[in-house]
This record gives C-alpha cells, structure tokens and sequence, in this order.
C-alpha cells in the first residue's frame, strides 16, 4: 500500500487532507452555530440545557465527536508539516526586499497564524465548557439538566473571556475568507461557472458564521450582566 | 509603443546589487552608481551600463542571465525592489524599460531565492530543477514515419486555445520566486494542463502527473497555499485554473494508475 502513502505524503496529498478536513470543519461550524442559538432564547437557558445534555450522551454525537477530533487532529498536523516545508522551500538567505503585499492577501499568506489563534481559543473553549461540563460538579436546571447556560452567562460577564472568544472569531473568519473558496481549489474544484459563487457563498459563510458566534459573548456581556 | 521619447531625460540611479562569487559562499548586497540612463533603456541595458562601467574600473562585471532580450525564453530573471521581474505585471525583465523608473530612485536587484534554485553566481542561478521535472513526464510520445495530416486530430478550438494558453509557459520560474511557499505548482500546472487538455498527451497521461509530481517535490520546491502571487507575477498569465486542473489530474492519476509506487 505504499501507493497510498505516497499519495498522502506527497505536496498536493497534503493539501488534499487539510481541505478536506477545513470544509469538514465548515460544516462542523454550522452545526455548532445552529444549536448555540438556542442561547438567544430567553427561556433562562432551559432549550439550550437539554440540548446539551442531548449532545453529550447521545451514542451517534460520541461517534461524531471522534470524528471531528481527528478531523482537527489531521487539519493541524497537516498544518504543521506543510508550513515548515514551505518555510524550508525559500532557503536560508531570504529576499532582502520583498513586497510579497502588492501581489497578494494578508490572510492567504498567514493561514498558519490564524489557525494559531483558533487553536488557543479552541483550547481555552474545550477546557470551559467541555471539560467542565463533563468532569466538573455544575448546578441543574429545574428540568434536571446541568445547567450549562449558568456557566456560559458567567463567562461571558468576564471582559477578557469576551475579548478572546471576539478575536478568535475575527481570527476564524479571515482564516475562512481564504480557507472556504482555498478548500475547493485545491480539490480540483475549479471552473469559471462555479468559482465565483464558492467564492461569494464562502465570503458570506465566512461573515455570517463568526458574526453569529461574536454574538454570543458580546450579547451575555451587553445585556445579561 | 511610443518610440524613443526626446524629452525623456537621463536618469542617475542607486543600485543594491546581490553579489554572491559561487554556490558555497555568502553573498551580500553591494551599492553602486548608474549615470544617464535612458528611459528608453531596458532594464537588461541598464545593466549593461552598470557592467561596462565595472569593466572599466577593472572590477568584476555583475554575472545575470539572458538570452533572447524578447520575452520568449525566460532566461532573464531578476527579483527586483521586492517583485519578480520588478513593478510591471505581465513582463519579464528584458522586456521592463527603465521609464517604469524615476531619476534619483534607489533599486534592489536580487537572485531568486529557492532551495531548488541554487545561486550560480551575483543574479544567475540554476534552474535545471525544471529541466529535471519537465524530463520527468513533460513530453509527449510520438509514432516515427511520415509526419501525420495537419488536421487528423480534430480538437474543438475552445480546448486548443486553453492547451495554447497553457503552452505559453517560457519556465522563468517567476512564479517560484514570488510564492512564499517558494512552490513550483504553477510551472508544474501549465504543462501537465497542457498536456491532459490535449489527445496526444493521453498515452502517459497518468504516469506524467505522477511522475512530475514526485519529481517537484524531490526537487524540495515547497507546496501551494493558493496565494495567487505566482499567477499576479507570471509574466505570460498562466492562471490558477491550471493548478486546479493540475490536482484533479495528480488525484484521478493516484487512484486509478497501474502504479503501486
Ligand atoms: C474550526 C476551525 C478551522 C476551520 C473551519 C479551518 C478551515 C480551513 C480551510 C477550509 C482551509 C483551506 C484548505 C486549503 O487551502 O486547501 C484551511 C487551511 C489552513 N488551516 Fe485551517 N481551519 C480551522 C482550524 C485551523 C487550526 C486550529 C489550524 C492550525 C493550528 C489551522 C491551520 C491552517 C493552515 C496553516 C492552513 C493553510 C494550509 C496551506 O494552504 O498551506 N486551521 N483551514
Ligand atoms: S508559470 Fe509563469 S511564472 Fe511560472 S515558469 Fe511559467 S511563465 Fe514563468
Ligand atoms: S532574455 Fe529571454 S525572456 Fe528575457
């Protein structure tokens, strides 16, 4: 099966994996997005509790957890490995001037430092609500659901936390205004009828998805505290 | 194009050029003096000038490379203030003209700078990495005997003239200079599109992209992150279509080839 591993390791291979595994995510944000609405309700969090509660115990949401685990899993050590080989690719002595801005976007040339971001924010966010959720005592609801939404409204009355959770989604959504329609190219998925409206579907994407999270936060801290 | 222009007046300019003496040393970037230079001058005939002058002095010439001075062979490559080829899109050196410029101006001139593209000397470097990948698969087979009718082959004209576009392609590497990825996927994309777009590129079809590919990356150009400023600089216009084209192909090739490798 070698054929396969030199598929798979080979430059485009590796291209193949993290845009499989960034439109994956995409759709992963959808998801996330849609339930989190739930916050917005103004039923004291009650929708938004059994909700969660449905998330973390239902079997084929455990399998599609693991799932999406490894789809970050492979998105970032795909990350990694392309961007030191491309570092590597220009050799030691670097141009002593370059004006690489007048010939391209900021965002398309820093997708590593943007995926940083997300995945500080990622950690921070796994270990609030995740982990806490899962191996930490919490409060019930009256319908005897942990009270995830007590947690989420006290975070958000922090300055900081809501600085973070808004830089990330800026983050987010510059990693998607090139990662969305950069996906597609590099499936292959070129021509001249459909490429300007991934383009346009991803730049909407990208804005609606990370304003709908911003939200969020800044809802909480704007009007719950 | 206007012709020479008598008004157009003379220009002195500062240089900061990468001197390198070989492969195994450092280089450095060395300032000199150009005087009256016409506008209408190339910027190959700018240095030129700078050349004679050194001569004179009885210093070492600046080494760059060129051939055709017409923008067909895609000898003359010259990374300059910071572009591939300097500010104009759509144009190799040979072809920027020193009007592009203004009297007074501070200009730097460097080698491309990739891995793959070890620096011979000064400006001039090695570019048999495309020799190398081009060897790998970019041909075509062709049946010995008399020499086929002109139209056996019926090619719907859309798809020649794509195939053309493509063909077009001088391998000046300008677009491995100017991707900070240093990646060689539009080169790669022009020729393998070429090819696939046309029936007498199908008999290897499959072990081109293969091996073409392999090759690239042995070579240690790096991957593509769909920038774009490889196609922005390309001063012939391959687009990204190409590459695109060019990962289909590479995918369709990895699944259904005979090749277990
Ligand atoms: C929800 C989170 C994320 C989503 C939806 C996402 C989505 C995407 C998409 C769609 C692409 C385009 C793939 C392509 O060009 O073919 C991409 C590229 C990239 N992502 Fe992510 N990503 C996420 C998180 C991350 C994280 C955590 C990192 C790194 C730590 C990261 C690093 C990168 C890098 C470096 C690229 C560019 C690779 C290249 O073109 O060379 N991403 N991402
Ligand atoms: S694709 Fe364009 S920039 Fe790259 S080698 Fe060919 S002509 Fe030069
Ligand atoms: S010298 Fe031939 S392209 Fe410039």
């Amino acid at each position: 099966m070698s054929w396969i591993n030199n598929t798979l390791s080979s430059s485009i291979g590796r291209k193949i994996i993290m845009a499989i595994t960034g439109l994956f995510l995409c759709s992963f944000l959808v998801v996330h997005l849609i339930g989190n609405f739930q916050l917005f309700k103004g039923d004291g969090g009650l929708a938004f509790n059994t909700y969660s509660h449905f998330m973390s115990t239902n079997p084929m949401i455990r399998v599609a957890e693991i799932i999406l685990v490894a789809g970050f899993a492979f998105h970032i050590y795909e990350a990694v490995v392309l961007t030191r080989r491309n570092q590597a690719a220009r050799g030691n002595q670097k141009y002593v001037v370059s004006h690489i801005e007048q010939n391209s976007d900021w965002k398309s040339r820093n997708m590593g430092i943007l995926g940083s971001v997300i995945l500080v924010f990622l950690i921070v966010h796994l270990y609030n609500f995740y982990y806490r959720y899962h191996y930490e005592p919490l409060p019930f609801d009256s319908q005897n659901n942990k009270n995830l939404y007590a947690v989420v409204m006290t975070s958000f009355q922090t300055w900081w936390y809501v600085a973070l959770y808004v830089l990330a989604q800026i983050a987010l959504c510059y990693h998607l205004l090139h990662g969305f329609a950069s996906g597609f190219q590099t499936l292959g998925l070129n021509h001249r009828k459909y490429t300007p409206v991934i383009k346009a579907v991803g730049y909407a994407f990208s804005i609606i998805v990370c304003a709908g999270f911003a939200a969020m936060p800044l809802y909480f801290f704007i009007f719950k505290s | 194009m206007a012709g020479s222009n008598p008004n157009a007046k003379p220009m002195n300019l500062t240089l900061k050029v990468w001197r390198q003496k070989n492969r195994n040393t450092n280089g450095q970037i060395v300032d000199y003096q150009v005087r009256d230079i016409s506008p209408d001058m190339s910027f190959l005939e700018m240095l030129d000038v700078l050349n004679e002058d050194l001569l004179r002095k009885g210093d070492e010439p600046v080494a760059f490379d060129h051939d055709c001075r017409e923008g067909i062979c895609g000898s003359c490559n010259l990374f300059i203030n910071g572009r591939a080829h300097g500010p104009e899109a759509g144009t190799t050196t040979c072809q920027l003209h020193m009007r592009k410029f203004s009297d007074g101006d501070t200009i730097t001139i460097e080698p491309w700078r990739a891995n793959a593209f070890p620096v011979n000397k000064d400006l001039s470097v090695d570019r048999s990495a495309f020799d190398r990948i081009i060897q790998a698969g970019g041909y075509v087979s062709v049946n010995t005997g008399g020499a086929p009718d002109g139209n056996e082959i019926p090619i719907p004209k859309e798809i020649a003239d794509r195939a053309f576009e493509a063909a077009t392609c001088i391998a000046c590497g300008a677009c491995v200079a100017s991707c900070k990825n240093s990646s060689a996927m539009l080169f790669v994309s022009a020729k393998v599109s070429q090819l696939a777009l046309l029936p007498q590129g199908n008999v290897e079809r499959k072990t081109r992209v293969e091996n073409m590919v392999a090759q690239m990356d042995k070579e240690g150009f790096g991957a593509c992150s769909n920038i774009g400023s490889c196609a922005a600089e390309c001063p012939v216009g391959i687009s990204l279509e190409n590459i695109a084209i060019l990962n289909r192909e590479f995918l369709s090739a990895k699944a259904t080839s005979n090749n277990l490798a």
